[in-house]
């Protein structure tokens, strides 16, 4: 008895709590739904990047924003699972929100491309655009692209071109170790097709997936790596499965340098921590130090401010890049309508914070922006969550040199 | 009970026809009604749309609907606790969309109404994979092996590209073009009509099977399975055959969730849905046959209604499992199964005014321990996130004593007085109980 | 080594309560934690003693005042009061200490190689949690067998109703029990945190595979559970480094595997791909033959 009238009292008290946002587009603002997951083992990847869009629409609503109006991010917790960003979905499209955004999981991406398709075609008078904030398995922009999804971050494809393109001369024995789903897999397949193509001389001496999220214990992997003699370790791994097999690599003193592709992100160098240093390295579309290496002033200071409110690094300048491009089509269209802007944003080239020239591609909506290696090392200016070493690059692959061919074949709306 | 009103109750139920029995339906066919016309309630006239998201869910409600009381064919009615059950809604959904995606290229010409009988048909047959191993244990051992089960499975549908396909899912469209009522099913609401009708379907044919001799034997077996050796049949069997048809129903909403999302991906099999499964049964009430679909809805409107409104939504889901567990075991569906002898009795008018006393206090108490989550959880995590703590338009600002305060008094004081009101209910509870059983030695 | 650190706990927990606790590996995680926070104020050893303490006393007032509560609503109402538990702990933990990993780290003095073998080095720190976990086991062993609350954990292990009937207080026996227990897990967390990651969502990565250990090894046996890590721990490893699949194996006999063969997916599998499924595997083979597991004693 007593729970149930907790229970209808605790619907009742949510019932009267409601979000600042209430119902569409009255207040004039340019609302963007954003759904990732918020709660729950992976909450972290949603609360950080909530903080930084956050700055980021501070900063663009201070430069106008679109149309003369402000944009507005709608929050939703999907709980990685692509049932609720589906539902996100149907929330946006009940309040006739013109854009969803999501960037974790390439499971949920496939679902929503799905979803927004379907939704568009069945609803004509009522559509929305999704915008693919880090999604990035390949075949999202080939065999599965779609006219309404546009894709802000580089994909595993260009991630492993970035990563073959970083090794240097001397390496010449490398190990591959991935987690054993379709993302680790693309990057097994994408890295040894781009070691034939770009660095022929290099050997693969070991091919290892591991089933994902279960392995805590890296040391039978580590001593295969050794009697490889591998000198570069290859990996996509993510979360634990990257961190514990640094950290299983350094314990047994293995001298090898790791290429990651997700060191980088909140938590990693606390992780891996200050036994990393100069071994480390990541595929990156951004870290604080370039700024003060290519001379940008202005970037420097603005992630600096950032830094100074926040206890993590700022590593989203993609994010700042999808809402400049979102000004920038939403002006050129001058209409916040899907169907319009999304013409605009097609082809569309705008100068980022680097100074980079970056183009949204208009066969596959794919972005064509500028990617980095970084190896986590001493005496740079700004360090990563206070473990004295920080990022410097190794290597700049410039956009130009990622246009990758691709098999999209997207239907286009003829209204 | 005393004979007269065994002998009362008989005769009433010899005397009635088919309108009797049907009448005596009622609570299902209100829900019925209720499923019909809800999602008509948040229409909105003047676009002349439906709330994509609240047919969305309640879409999901129906398919949880299903899924919670095929398990609690397993839990409630056969003692089986199962820590795998979602790899048959899971694998229903694959094989429905293989089937859905063979329909659209023409090799399978069956029209839509009839998947979800493709997917009932994929979980009989995984059921009875792997139930044939399964079942040959009862109790913990039969937990654990339906957990690893559930573990390889969740693996291998990440490893394996070609049933599975891989991370993103296998995708499917519903609109095959084949239907039997001519029906596009392009609109959202048209598959939440089908759903309920399936739904009524699958309730009707559980409730049917727990009257036969199987579902009778199964709750022998649950309840003492040396003595139910005695009577004839092989436990093992029962356990077997149930389970089985468990999947099958799994199955079923495991189809329809492939109807509505039109992709099926990984997290179908995993544990988090097995335990999703665990939860709903348990929260709506294990003995009660209804109870599964009080927890459904229930825990459906926690998932995606309440966590829209707050980060915090699974600590009150764990703080109302664990209310639930320690004063109210028996379920949602066990506490009003509990007020039956007095309804029968047309008791209920003299519990009204003790149950509004209860309910001030309580509601004092849960909204001040809603504020102190909240307070908390905006001072840590949402302050940094840009989120306003807002109440009607109202800013709660954490940092300023007078919120505490307030939710400290109500917690407090709230505490105390429903410690008073629950004495208070205890004892008018007893006084009405004590008179329906004078009542009826008299009678 | 700390899964048999972990699962001893809950074994213990397990085959006297019956209670599968779910919170046990939220356990493992505040006593990371604890010692994280601990030791930023006085240091590592003394962390190493306190935490498990902490974790302990935690055990102990959740025990006393609320699963012996639970206890009577059935085994069932004591699993979801866990679950319950966890969601409530895992969010506590990230309101405190936020959500991102914390820097808790190997203290420097054990932070380097101990001896080389085979070309490879075999960390300080790994010999650390050896030792700690062998100590452990040989004390758990000694105060079970050797002192008097011991030999009545053991028989209420097994018969609690006939212990209880002998006059013993069996639900005091029931607090310590699981007092231990969070303890052993905290202490679990406390050298494990630091070695792996310690981040909120380490209680559920390390949750199923100690439910599997424990039935493995079976229920009511100290024994068992410390020769199942071993087994699984093993299993494991070597996996990893055979590199044989299954179509290798039917090669062999003759049979040719190709991309047109059904389930070709599943053959041309290696078995170090699927080496951390093993355990799975093992615990059903295990339970169809014997349903108390590897030594179990004690049936539920």
């Amino acid at each position: 008895m007593l729970h149930g009238i907790k229970r209808t009292g605790s619907t009742l008290v949510a019932l009267a709590f409601t979000l600042t946002t209430g119902t569409a587009s009255a207040q004039g603002t340019i609302k963007i739904m954003y759904t990732d997951p918020l709660s729950g083992p992976f909450a972290q990847v949603g609360d950080q990047n909530l903080q930084q869009f956050k700055y980021i629409i501070d900063y663009i609503n201070g430069r106008g924003g679109a149309l003369g109006r402000k944009f507005e991010l709608v929050s939703f917790d999907n709980k990685s699972q692509p049932s609720e960003a589906l539902l996100a979905l149907k929330s946006a499209t009940d309040q006739n929100i013109p854009v969803i955004m999501q960037c974790s999981g390439s499971n949920i991406a496939a679902a929503l491309i799905e979803g927004v398709d379907k939704h568009n075609e069945r609803n004509p008078s009522n559509r929305i655009v999704y915008v693919n904030c880090g999604a990035v398995a390949t075949e999202l922009t080939n065999e599965k692209c779609s006219y309404w999804h546009f894709r802000m971050d580089a994909h595993v494809g260009m991630k492993a071109e970035t990563m073959v393109r970083a090794l240097p001369k001397d390496v010449t024995k490398v190990y591959l170790l991935n987690q054993d789903y379709l993302f680790g897999q693309s990057v097994q397949r994408d890295v040894k097709s781009f070691l034939t193509k770009l660095r022929p001389d290099v050997k693969v001496v070991g091919d290892e997936l591991i089933p994902l999220g279960k392995v805590k214990d890296f040391s039978p992997y580590i001593t295969k790596v050794k009697a490889s003699g591998a000198q570069a370790l290859l990996t996509g791994n993510w979360g634990p499965d990257m961190t514990l097999l640094i950290k299983g690599g350094m314990d047994a003193g293995l001298d090898i340098r790791y290429y990651t592709m997700y060191a980088h992100l909140g938590g990693g160098p606390t992780a891996i921590g200050p036994a990393g240093n100069g071994k480390v390295r990541s595929v990156m579309p951004f870290h604080e130090n370039i700024a003060v290496e290519t001379g940008k002033t202005d970037t420097e200071g603005w992630t600096r401010q950032f830094r100074s409110q926040h206890d993590f690094d700022f590593y989203a300048a993609g994010f700042r890049t999808i809402f400049e491009f979102l000004q920038a089509a939403m002006n050129k269209a001058g209409s916040a309508d899907p169907l319009k802007f999304s013409a605009a944003l097609e082809g569309l080239t705008i100068t980022d914070m680097l100074g980079h020239t970056v183009t949204m591609r208009k066969a596959d909506h794919q972005i064509l922006s500028e990617y980095f290696v970084g190896v986590f090392t001493k005496g740079v200016k700004y360090e990563s969550e206070k473990t004295g070493l920080g990022w410097k690059t190794e290597t700049t692959v410039l956009p130009k040199d990622l246009d990758q061919p691709n098999t999209c074949n997207m239907k286009r709306p003829t209204t | 009970m005393s004979e007269g009103l065994v002998r009362a109750a008989a005769h009433t139920v010899a005397a009635e026809g088919v309108a009797g029995r049907l009448r005596r339906q009622w609570p299902w066919l209100a829900a019925l009604a209720v499923a019909l016309i809800v999602p008509w309630l948040s229409f909105d006239w003047t676009t002349g749309r439906h709330s994509g998201f609240i047919v969305s869910m309640l879409s999901q409600m129906g398919i949880m609907i299903i899924f919670a009381l095929s398990y609690n064919m397993q839990m409630g009615q056969s003692g089986l606790l199962s820590f795998g059950h979602a790899v048959f809604l899971g694998l229903g959904g694959y094989v429905t969309a293989h089937a859905l995606n063979a329909a659209k290229s023409g090799t399978l010409p069956v029209p839509l109404e009839l998947t979800p009988l493709a997917g009932g048909l994929g979980g009989l047959a995984f059921a009875i994979l792997f139930g044939y191993f399964a079942t040959k244990q009862r109790a913990t051992a039969f937990a654990m092996i339906t957990l690893g089960i559930g573990e390889l499975v969740a693996s291998c549908a990440l490893m394996f590209q070609t049933f599975f396909g891989g991370e993103g899912g296998v995708s499917t469209n519903r609109m095959i073009g084949r239907s039997l009522v001519g029906v596009s099913y392009a609109a959202p609401i048209q598959v939440y009509y089908l759903i309920v009708v399936w739904a009524a379907i699958a309730v009707a044919l559980m409730l049917l099977l727990t009257r036969t001799p199987l579902g009778r034997m199964a709750n022998a077996c649950r309840d003492n399975f040396e003595r139910a050796q005695f009577v004839g049949y092989d436990p093992r069997m029962v356990r077997f055959v149930q389970f089985s048809l468990s999947g099958f129903f799994a199955g079923i909403a495991g189809a329809l969730y492939t109807l509505t999302y039109e992709i099926v991906t990984y997290d179908t099999v995993s544990g988090a849905m097995s335990a999703n499964a665990l939860l709903m049964t348990y929260i709506g009430g294990v003995g009660v046959f209804a109870g599964p679909v009080i927890g459904a809805v229930l825990v459906v409107l926690l998932q995606s209604w309440v966590s829209l409104l707050s980060n915090s939504w699974l600590v009150y889901a764990g703080v109302l499992f664990i209310l639930m567990v320690t004063f109210a075991p028996g379920g949602i569906g066990g506490l009003v199964m509990m007020h039956q002898p007095i309804w029968r009795a047309r008791g209920l008018g003299r519990l009204a005014g003790p149950y509004l006393r209860l309910l001030v206090p309580g509601l004092l108490v849960a909204v001040g321990f809603v504020l102190v989550i909240e307070l908390c959880s905006f001072l840590t995590i949402g302050a940094a996130q840009g989120k306003t703590f807002t109440l009607s338009r109202v800013t709660i600002e954490p940092r300023t004593p007078l919120p505490w305060a307030v939710a400290a008094v109500l917690l407090v004081g709230g505490g105390l007085w429903l410690r008073r009101a629950v004495a208070g209910f205890a004892a008018a509870w007893h006084t009405v109980v004590d008179k329906i059983k004078a009542a009826e030695k008299r009678a | 080594m700390l899964l048999f650190m972990l699962a001893s706990g809950l074994t213990l927990i397990f085959s006297m309560m019956g209670v599968l606790n779910f919170a046990h590996a939220s356990m493992y995680m505040l006593g990371a934690y604890f010692a994280f926070s601990l030791s930023r104020i006085i240091g590592f050893w003394p962390a190493l003693v306190i935490a498990p303490v902490l974790c302990g006393a935690l055990g102990a007032i959740i025990e006393m005042y609320a699963l012996r509560r639970v206890h009577r609503n059935g085994h069932i109402a004591e699993l979801l009061f866990t679950f319950g538990l966890a969601f409530i702990i895992e969010k506590g933990v990230q309101m405190t200490w936020g959500l991102l990993p914390v820097p808790y780290r190997v203290p420097a003095v054990l932070d380097r190689s101990l001896f080389t073998i085979y070309g490879s080095n075999f960390h300080s720190y790994r010999g650390f949690m050896l030792l700690i976990s062998a100590l452990m086991f040989v004390a758990i062993w000694l105060l079970l067998t050797r002192t008097r609350i011991g030999l009545v954990i053991q028989a209420a292990l097994t018969h609690p109703e006939m212990v209880g009937a002998l006059g013993h207080d069996v639900p005091r026996v029931f607090t310590i029990v699981f007092a231990g227990g969070s303890a052993l897990a905290g202490l679990a967390g406390v050298i494990g945190g630091n070695y792996l990651v310690t981040e909120p969502s380490m209680a559920v990565t390390m949750g199923p595979i100690v439910f599997v250990v424990v039935v493995f090894g079976g229920l009511g046996s100290l024994a068992g559970c410390f020769i199942a890590s071993l087994i699984m721990g093993l299993v494991q490893t070597f996996a990893v480094v055979v590199d044989v699949s299954f179509a290798d194996l039917l090669a062999r006999v003759g049979v040719t595997v190709t991309s047109a063969t059904p389930l070709a997916e599943a053959l041309t599998i290696p078995l170090p791909r699927i080496g951390a499924l093993l355990p799975y595997l093992m615990l059903i083979l295990v339970l169809l033959v014997r349903p108390r597991g590897l030594m179990g004693t004690r049936d539920t």
